[in-house]
């Protein structure tokens, strides 16, 4: 398989797989709400608006062909969270997954953070394919022998059976936030992560589960002053004392959780002056970043807003060193897109292996790919015409305005509703999970 | 009563479509069909619009009406709608901004008032984006859906949108201008935001419950008990609606039936914000809410403020003059006064003492169709 090398343009992306209902019509519980793959890349999980969390395995690879790919499988599905009700507010929580993030492996078991609006679940993937057989004081299907019957003694052994895998809640991290949580994270240390909600970021230990530190609060004295929310927040990769989190502003901090218990005072401020020629009401709505991301060698963070994708040195607070557009025809549409509520999308992103490349998705089922290095970009549709095996995907062109050429495709013929929010790479592989509404797409590397 | 327009015949005439008419109508529609169970609601769409039952699909959520080629039902003007494909609505949209003319009405079925024509002719494009922003942002703050809440940093952005162009406004002057404008005519609380008062109206057969709607930060809610400290820690004249309020909840409560009513909002002040839910009463943000809601109170509602006071000031000023028909672009086009407007001090004449008058308290800004959509509402609750 080839190594997480090369750059986004010099890949050739072609389909692999797709998951999920093939028909228009949608259920809104099937909607993807989330796409995350394991920290070894062999497992992906997805979580959807009704709780539920697939999670797909890779094959293992048949050296003998290396022109078969390796497959994501179905390995486990489970409900993570249910629909509540708090009855204080007379509100529904929804059980929507919003993010879902895998701890290391330490053990045969896999480990992961699930979390709604409101609660964090820590669930545990075990495989079973032994049982034991042979009890001394039980059949085969559980009834006890009558003691009298029993004349000889023997040991039980484990035969093997067909592969079964569990998914066990192991903690329940709840009541902690009073707003929408927004964002995990796993620290570094494997021993503590951070939940963010709008106003407050908690820091919890894998642990214990009815108690967590507020780090970070900007809930203001008087709600009316609130102009500002937390978007978005996640630890370094190899700090284990640092974190980021993202407002609507635009903004980026940058804390160490050394300097305080409190960390409201942030450490960096990560902030890049407003262009005054592109001035417009909506200026501040596509600043809000909605998505934060360190890169995996921890020098950088990547930031997503309405219409790019940012690259930040950790060590320069000024300004971004790289930005991308992602879909700058969409400025001059920026008021119908205020009124059909999709300025508020909140577009996810993400870094390939090596940090050379970053993803993120746009409108009409498109997602982008930046090349860093050789500072290229290509658009992409994660369709069904596309889905032949192995197929090449061709890249895509959005026409701005004025005369279209063929192949392109003009701004007013997006479709605003087949958005792709949620993208995640492969940590080593150039293999990459793209979530439309409700399906998911596995693309890879073209291999000769 | 009601004629269809083809898409092609709105857009080869000049006329105007005020994009918070859109906005609107969709809020009416997700309100008048709140009160029908799903089933029935396309038999309502049919008597409403006159459409054939086959014709008018709900899609999820917004209550959107669509009809078989997925366009939009729109609202020209006081009786006639058209269907608009969406990305026609978005075309147009575009053009309202982008051309910078001047806007011409047309007469053909519309009753266009001397006054209107002038008003129109000598607002300038800018002037009528901003505002159609101003009144878009304002109707989402106020939409809220079902019984989730509402996504906070979505409603702290529309809020700080709305906050710059009221400073904007402010600065320009134009504040003042719009509020004189309609200070003078002679207003009268006779029409109401038709959802609230037709919410609010009393009936003998049914006893539909007033609800009153809380603010739609939801997302604020704290799990403090918000004290009553905080009804009487608003001005003068929110004191009053908020005993008058307080009573009606009460009689809510009694009450005690919400199927398939949405919630209704009120609003003492121009920047009400409001949420509407489906069938469940938010019994905190009763108590806690009626009061005259800025947008930073939207923010604030459950969060009191045992004593403290009300809201920021500069806020609230701000706010408080924003309290105008001049919305209501619809009335001007057809000549109505006696529409709507409500200016400050008409809450206290509609807060009457007893709970059968039609309580009042239009959104300044949803006014401008509101009131004609009146007659609708009747229709559709009356049956």
């Amino acid at each position: 398989m080839a190594g997480a090398g090369g750059g986004g343009n010099d890949v050739q992306w072609c389909f692999s797989q797709v998951k999920g209902a093939i028909d228009d019509d949608v259920a809104e519980a099937d909607i993807i709400s989330t796409v995350e793959f394991n920290h070894s890349g062999e497992l992906l999980a997805t979580g959807d608006k009704g709780g539920r969390v697939v999670i797909f395995q890779q094959e293992t690879e048949n050296k003998s062909q290396p022109q078969c790919r390796s497959e994501y499988n179905v390995y486990s599905t489970f409900q993570s969270h249910e629909p509540e009700f708090d009855y204080l507010k007379s509100l529904e929580i929804e059980e929507k997954i919003n993010k879902i993030r895998w701890l290391p492996q330490k053990n045969a078991a896999q480990f992961l953070l699930s979390t709604n609006d409101k609660t964090i679940k820590l669930w545990k993937i075990s495989e079973r394919d032994k049982r034991p057989e042979g009890y001394n004081l039980k059949e085969e299907d559980g009834r006890y022998r009558d003691a009298a019957t029993i004349t000889a003694l023997r040991v039980p052994v484990f035969r093997p059976m067909d592969l079964m895998v569990e998914a066990s809640p192991r903690r329940v991290f709840a009541n902690a936030h009073t707003y929408h949580i927004n964002s995990i994270s796993v620290n570094s240390d494997n021993e503590t992560y951070l939940s963010a909600d709008d106003l407050r970021i908690n820091l919890w230990h894998l642990e214990i589960t009815d108690r967590s530190f507020n780090i970070v609060d900007i809930k203001p004295a008087n709600m009316e002053e609130l102009t500002e929310v937390i978007t978005a927040a996640e630890f370094h990769p190899h700090q284990c004392n640092t974190f980021v989190y993202s407002s609507s502003k635009g903004t980026i901090r940058l804390c160490d959780m050394r300097a305080s218990a409190l960390c409201d005072k942030h450490s960096k401020l990560f902030e890049e002056p407003e262009d005054p020629s592109n001035r417009s009401f909506f200026s501040e709505i596509i600043s809000s970043i909605s998505d934060v991301k360190f890169s995996h060698n921890g020098r950088y963070m990547m930031t997503r807003d309405y219409l790019s994708v940012k690259i930040w040195d950790l060590n320069m607070e000024s300004r971004p060193v790289e930005t991308y557009q992602v879909h700058e025809y969409l400025r001059s549409k920026l008021c119908s897109l205020y009124e059909n509520d999709c300025i508020f999308d909140k577009f996810e992103c993400c870094w390939n292996g090596n940090d050379s490349v970053v993803m993120t998705g746009s409108y009409n089922n498109f997602f982008r790919m930046l090349d860093r290095s050789q500072r290229r970009d290509v658009t992409l549709e994660a369709s069904r015409e596309s889905c032949k095996p192995r197929q090449v995907l061709k890249p895509r062109r959005v026409c701005a305005g004025g005369k279209r050429k063929k192949d392109e495709i003009s701004v007013d013929s997006l479709d605003f509703n087949k958005k792709i929010l949620h993208t995640a790479w492969h940590p080593q592989e150039n293999i990459i999970a793209v979530a439309t509404t409700n399906n998911l797409y596995i693309f890879q590397e073209k291999v000769n | 009563m009601f004629a269809e327009v083809t898409v092609r015949s709105m857009f080869s005439r000049p006329c105007y479509l005020p994009l918070h008419v859109m906005c609107v109508f969709e809020v009416y529609i997700s309100l008048s069909c709140a009160f029908c169970r799903h089933g029935k609601r396309v038999e309502k769409l049919k008597m409403l619009f006159g459409l054939a039952v086959n014709e008018a699909k709900l899609t999820s959520q917004r209550t959107r009406l669509k009809n078989q080629n997925g366009f939009h039902l729109c609202r020209l003007s006081r009786e006639v709608y058209t269907f608009v494909s969406p990305s026609r609505m978005s075309g147009s949209l575009l053009n309202m901004f982008s051309k910078g003319t001047k806007r011409k009405f047309s007469d053909g079925g519309e009753e266009i008032s001397e006054e209107g024509l002038v008003g129109a002719r000598v607002a300038s494009s800018y002037s009528l984006q901003r505002q159609s922003l101003l009144d878009m942002s304002l109707i989402k703050l106020q939409l809220c859906h079902m019984l989730v809440e509402p996504n906070l940093c979505r409603s702290v952005l529309i809020a700080n949108t709305v906050r710059q162009i009221q400073e904007e406004m402010t600065h320009d002057g134009s504040w003042h201008m719009v509020t004189e404008a309609f200070c003078n005519a002679g207003q009268s609380p006779s029409e109401r935001l038709v959802a609230t008062e037709v919410l609010c109206r009393s009936r003998e057969q049914d006893a539909e419950p007033k609800v009153f709607s809380v603010i739609s930060y939801e997302g604020c809610r704290e799990e403090e008990v918000v004290a009553d400290e905080t009804l009487c820690s608003v001005s003068v004249r929110d004191t009053v609606s908020n005993v008058y309020l307080a009573g009606r909840m009460g009689q809510c409560w009694e009450k005690n039936e919400l199927s398939g009513i949405e919630r209704d909002e009120e609003v003492l002040e121009d920047s009400r914000l409001g949420s509407g839910e489906d069938e469940e009463i938010n019994t905190e943000d009763e108590a806690s809410t009626e009061g005259p809601k800025t947008i930073g109170q939207v923010f604030g509602t459950f969060e009191i403020k045992n004593g403290s006071p009300g809201p920021d000031s500069a806020l609230e000023e701000l706010f408080s003059d924003v309290d105008t028909s001049y919305y209501d672009l619809d009335t001007m086009l057809t000549g109505m006064q006696s529409a709507p407007k409500m200016g400050p001090y008409d809450l206290l004449d509609s807060l009457g003492p007893s709970h059968g008058s039609p309580s009042i308290v239009s959104t300044p800004n949803c006014r401008s169709d509101l009131n004609e959509l009146d007659h609708i509402m009747e229709i559709i609750v009356g049956s």
